[in-house]
């Protein structure tokens, strides 16, 4: 029963291998890559529908006793983030065939991607510190393979800074997590988080914590530690941007939201000062990165630092209200960057360049296109029917609460400014004068509207059903704030 | 012997990051095996130097045995760190290929590509 746990993990780590015997056949690694994505996402919704009923699945994985052996933790946090992987990861299955090149498919695009989707699923559901390394370096791995994929110059020349930046922050969590043991003893986080409370350091682990902060910041693109991110991003062929947009980033928000409510809730006041600064500099300088540029991956690259801004100045307030808000960003965010970057990525293959000052007039071509993209500007900007606003709404009632009011207007300012640099998006590309030399790609459009349109179904019913959703969204964030319950599962079986 | 190691694995650190931020690709490459060696020194000495045998179960006479679970954290981070630095290697070759020069400052690139 508990072995459920760990299938979203193995699933997709089987279908990789599968698929690497098939790379040659195109029309059946399609195929195959799009069954298995739709039966992984069915299991997880099964998974994610069990743990809310059950309370949290564990596995102790061999048999070993927690913490002595790995320890995988089905949680409502991670079943809930796993599933959310899972459905971009059937948009993004879906967009591949129209937007790769043959070439790029039959050299293993499937089989990186699928082992992109357990190294994610695998650092939401581990409860062990090295194994999350492990996780890291899974996907950071298939990343690389992505990013390269093609072998265009840009490429090459922007996965070098990539690989270098990850592999730096690589060595310096393993150096972290050296750190960590030689206080505490072990590397798992249930039994960490009991160690650490006992443990009377606090200098020394306030200091650890702020090293585990700047690792897994430098994964999320945080304020000083953001400069790697863009360029990279923009690189890649646009389903591969989408799937580092919506799920990189955001693994290395979820370990800092797990490691800060998890191990160290007690040293709040010193580091989660720190968070709040840091939010507001990520927050401004992101929007700024948004504005600067007329090259419209470039612009929707940009628009991550933002967002990643909003989660953690929630995790910074730190009240139950704040890091529901966080909770609900996250979903939201990861599923509209999704989003947004197939959309961009089809206007750049539509049109041929990523300039926007060279493109106008396209709502005369593809219409549906246009709205799509004018509904997910109102989606990210936080509009009030659509699942942005619900999530922003509970950061600033975090952050009001809290009396960070200068933090707050900031960020009303930069949502502000987060709609209007993808409304210019929407004004240069879609209005102005019908280009009558252009030949339209209707069918080619057509296509690629499918996925996007999927996922932003799933943005707009998460706001409009948020009375549905937000129970099981305060329930995670009760969860959060109360680490007991965590410890006690792990360690001694009770949930 | 902790502190001697620690200053041992504090200079491959720094001559790692002098390394890293230099212009020429392959000395990039460089700093950053030097870095990985520091990294997995530093966890064999915060896992304890103590004098002990070797962790393997032969007699039962000795319980004085060394820590194994950094040996195999650091095992597994060995692993890793070759598989990053040879795709490393690989990609320095072809991007140096393609664009003609292995000077970081050159390659830089423009807005619209």
């Amino acid at each position: 029963m508990s072995n459920l746990a760990i299938l979203p993990i193995l699933i997709p780590m089987l279908s990789g291998i599968l698929l690497a015997f098939f790379n040659k056949n195109i029309n059946l690694s399609r195929l195959l890559a799009k069954a298995l994505t739709i039966g992984n996402l069915l299991y997880v919704s099964y998974l994610f529908i069990r743990v809310s009923q059950d309370g949290p699945i564990i596995l102790e994985t061999g048999d070993w006793a927690a913490p002595y052996g790995i320890v995988i933790v089905a949680d409502l946090l991670s079943a809930l983030l796993v599933l959310t992987t899972n459905i971009i990861a059937l948009a993004a299955v879906w967009y591949a065939p129209y937007s790769l090149s043959k070439k790029q498919e039959s050299h293993y695009f499937y089989t990186f991607f699928f082992l992109l989707i357990t190294g994610v699923s695998g650092a939401f559901l581990t409860g062990d510190l090295f194994n999350l390394f492990v996780f890291f370096e899974v996907l950071l791995m298939a990343s690389y393979a992505l990013i390269v994929l093609g072998g265009e110059k840009v490429q090459l020349r922007e996965s070098i800074k990539y690989v270098l930046i990850n592999l730096f922050s690589s060595i310096l969590f393993v150096t972290t997590v050296a750190f960590l043991y030689s206080v505490v003893g072990t590397v798992n986080m249930a039994h960490i988080a009991e160690r650490v409370a006992e443990v009377d350091q606090r200098g020394i682990l306030t200091t650890i914590s702020i090293l585990l902060f700047f690792v897994f910041g430098t994964k999320a693109a945080l304020f000083p530690l953001f400069y790697w991110l863009p360029r990279p991003y923009s690189a890649p062929n646009p389903v591969v941007s989408a799937l580092f947009g919506a799920l990189l980033t955001k693994v290395g928000i979820y370990s800092i939201l797990r490691v800060f409510t998890l191990m160290f809730p007690q040293q709040s006041t010193n580091t989660h000062e720190l968070f709040l600064w840091i939010a507001g500099f990520t927050l401004v300088f992101g929007v700024i990165g948004a504005l600067s540029t007329t090259n419209i991956k470039l612009i929707i690259a940009y628009n991550v630092i933002p967002a990643v801004g909003f989660m953690i100045m929630g995790i910074g307030i730190n009240t139950e209200t704040s890091v529901s808000g966080t909770v609900y960003y996250l979903v939201h965010d990861m599923i509209i960057k999704g989003a947004l970057f197939l959309l961009v990525g089809a206007i750049v293959l539509l049109a041929g360049t990523a300039n926007m000052k060279k493109i106008s007039g396209f709502i005369h071509h593809y219409p549906l296109l246009g709205w799509l993209l004018f509904l997910s500007a109102f989606v990210l900007a936080g509009v009030p029917p659509f699942s942005g606003f619900i999530g922003k709404l509970l950061l600033l009632q975090g952050s009001f609460g809290a009396d960070q009011i200068a933090l707050s207007i900031i960020g009303l300012g930069c949502s502000l400014l987060i709609l209007l640099s993808i409304i210019r998006i929407f004004i240069q590309v879609f209005w102005g004068e019908k280009d009558e030399s252009y030949v339209p790609n209707k069918k080619l459009a057509r296509q690629l509207t499918i996925p996007v349109s999927f996922l932003l179904f799933f943005s707009v019913a998460l706001g409009i059903g948020a009375e549905f959703f937000y129970p099981t969204v305060e329930k995670i964030s009760s969860y959060l704030m109360d680490p007991e319950q965590y410890i006690n599962s792990v360690l001694r079986g009770n949930p | 012997m902790e502190i001697i190691m620690s200053i041992l694995a504090g200079i491959l650190f720094t001559a790692g990051i002098y390394n890293l931020l230099q212009k020429q690709l392959i000395r990039i490459i460089i700093g950053t095996g030097l870095l990985s060696h520091g990294a997995h020194l530093f966890i064999l000495t915060m896992g304890g130097l103590t004098d002990g045998k070797p962790p393997i179960l032969t007699d039962h006479d000795s319980h004085n045995y060394v820590d194994p679970l950094p040996q195999a954290l650091i095992l597994t981070s060995i692993v890793i760190s070759f598989g990053v630095t040879s795709l490393l290697l690989v990609l320095a070759y072809r991007a140096a290929k393609e664009n003609e020069t292995d000077n970081m400052d050159q390659l830089r690139g423009n807005d619209y590509e």
